[in-house]
């Protein structure tokens, strides 16, 4: 009895010690991001910069206090700009991983679908997603549509290429199981390829969450009446870096958090994985 | 042949199988005229040196592979159902261990509270009762084999090919699976082929050892080990002296 609550008060300090471990490092993180503003405010109040350059960091907290209600100086309360660029960005987003998925998957498993696509993908893929703002403005004007397809390109192109890839790494000896249990070859797709295939998929549509995001601002930047691009824009023309910075980091926060949803999505999806 | 009188029943017949590949530009022989019959309910082990074309035949058995010449005959029907038990652990990782053995059963089309009632009967055979819902990475190696070979049962078949199923496991959790595997044998009598290269699991398993020889692989000799009775004991005289005159007459694998 003695020795196993030595051993239980034992097993009880390692954890507070490890507790502890976890706040230092927290506290070093927080203090990092408290020194990086300290010295930015300090930079700002004590000329250091030039204000008109940048704001302080207190300011561009003002700004977006003032953001939240106020449609001035840009037409459009920061709502607006969220929702206006959320919008554009998840139509694009979600066009190109539902069609981008499946068309990977398929070339990744159809050899003769493979061949028939393969040489125009692979001179199409390596343009940026930007170089396309020109035409698809002529074809498309410089409307929603135009954006939401130039948004399309950047996230369709990781999501062929990763799901592609998870095909052909499918595990042969799962294949001859399944053709051992009678399956035909597109019920082999189905149970087999597909499910095997799905860690990767989902790399390639977090990724193309980063390039849709990324090129949202981009469009946003050519043509637009509201949206986070719009607003930076508009922060620049009236040379207010406290707009820009408001925007800039906000274009960041949702990032981080589109990205986490992501996250949690993949990790109900792909349960079977070990952490 | 016969035994207690019965007259033994031919399940499947190889007829001069041969099976050559092309590769690097060179014909590469693989299997060399293989003629076996194998009979109902019988243990067949097919013992041969590593990389001799053991798998290759089970390939062909099961209709993998398409032999280069010859034929495989299943004189009693002309559907043949073959359950496969795979080298490497084969088993869905996204498939639950109740999802992984009703798998053919779902392909067929079977209803789900059928499938289930018998899944879960093999499940239970195979002792993997309380796993139904774990996912495979949180199983060993042995119960992923016992998985894969629940699996094989589910699609009730005629004949149950097994490729070298424990040579990734350790030692004891190999006795252990050799002795498991005839106990379900026992229990669910089925026709097995089972392929190893070592002498002493196919002397544990085997009816009767089909000892095959280097690349190419021919027929060597064929053992008989109704003499050896069940359970067999790994230290017997008789067992000792089989796996002896196997050893002296088995080729090495390079």
């Amino acid at each position: 009895m003695k020795e196993s609550e030595k051993i239980v008060s034992s097993v009880q300090i390692e954890e507070k010690k490890r507790a502890k471990e976890k706040i230092q490092l927290f506290l070093i993180s927080a203090a990092s991001v408290i020194v990086f503003l300290g010295i930015w405010e300090a930079a700002v109040r004590l000329s250091w910069v030039n204000s008109q350059f940048v704001c302080s960091p207190s300011e561009a907290f003002m700004a977006f206090v003032d953001k939240l209600t106020q449609p001035n100086p840009d037409g459009a309360v920061l709502g607006v700009h969220i929702w206006e660029s959320l919008k554009l960005a998840l139509i694009g987003y979600v066009a190109a991983a539902v069609i981008g998925v499946p068309l990977g998957l398929l070339l990744g498993y159809y050899h003769t679908f493979d061949k028939l696509v393969n040489p125009i993908f692979e001179i199409i893929r390596p343009i940026p997603p930007i170089a396309w703002i020109p035409l698809s403005v002529i074809w498309l004007g410089i409307g929603t549509t135009a954006k939401c397809f130039i948004i399309f390109l950047a996230a369709f192109v990781p999501c062929v290429i990763n799901s592609y890839t998870g095909v052909k790494l499918t595990n042969s000896v799962l294949i001859d199981v399944a053709k051992t249990c009678g399956a035909s070859r597109w019920k082999i797709f189905i149970t087999v390829c597909t499910p095997s295939a799905m860690p990767l998929a989902f790399t390639g549509i977090r990724v193309a969450l980063g390039n849709a995001w990324s090129t949202l601002v981009a469009a946003e930047m050519l043509s637009a009446t509201a949206g986070l691009g719009y607003m930076i824009q508009q922060g620049r023309a009236l040379g207010r870096s406290d707009i820009i910075i408001v925007g800039m980091l906000t274009i960041g926060v949702i990032g981080a958090v589109l990205t986490a949803v992501l996250n949690k999505l993949e990790n109900r999806v792909i349960r079977w994985r070990a952490k | 042949m016969s035994v207690d009188g019965k007259e033994k029943r031919v399940k499947l017949t190889l007829k001069n199988i041969s099976k050559s590949f092309y590769a690097r530009k060179e014909i590469f022989e693989a299997v060399n005229n293989i003629s076996i019959d194998v009979y109902e309910n019988e243990f067949l082990v097919i013992l041969g040196p590593g990389q001799c074309g053991k798998s290759v035949l089970l390939n062909i058995i099961s209709g993998l592979e398409k032999p280069t010449a010859g034929e495989v005959k299943f004189p009693s029907n002309d559907e043949k159902k073959v359950g496969f038990v795979f080298q490497k652990t084969a088993v869905f990782p996204w498939k639950t261990v109740m999802q992984n053995v009703e798998f053919s059963q779902e392909l067929k089309g079977v209803n789900k509270a059928r499938r289930r009632e018998q899944a879960q009967y093999l499940i239970e055979l195979v002792g993997l009762k309380g796993f139904e819902n774990s996912y495979p990475r949180q199983l060993s190696g042995g119960m992923k084999q016992r998985v894969g070979i629940a699996r094989a049962y589910c699609s009730d078949p005629d004949i149950l090919l097994m490729d070298e199923p424990f040579g990734a496991l350790d030692a004891q959790t190999r006795y252990q699976m050799e002795e498991e595997v005839l106990r379900i044998w026992e229990k669910e009598k089925r026709t097995v082929i089972f392929v190893t290269n070592n002498i002493e699991e196919a002397v544990y398993l085997g009816d009767r050892i089909i000892l095959l020889s280097e690349c190419p692989a021919s027929v060597k000799e064929i053992y008989t080990l109704e003499a050896l009775q069940r359970p067999r004991d790994y230290v017997d005289t008789e067992f000792l002296r089989m796996r002896e005159t196997i050893e002296k007459n088995m080729d090495l694998a390079l």
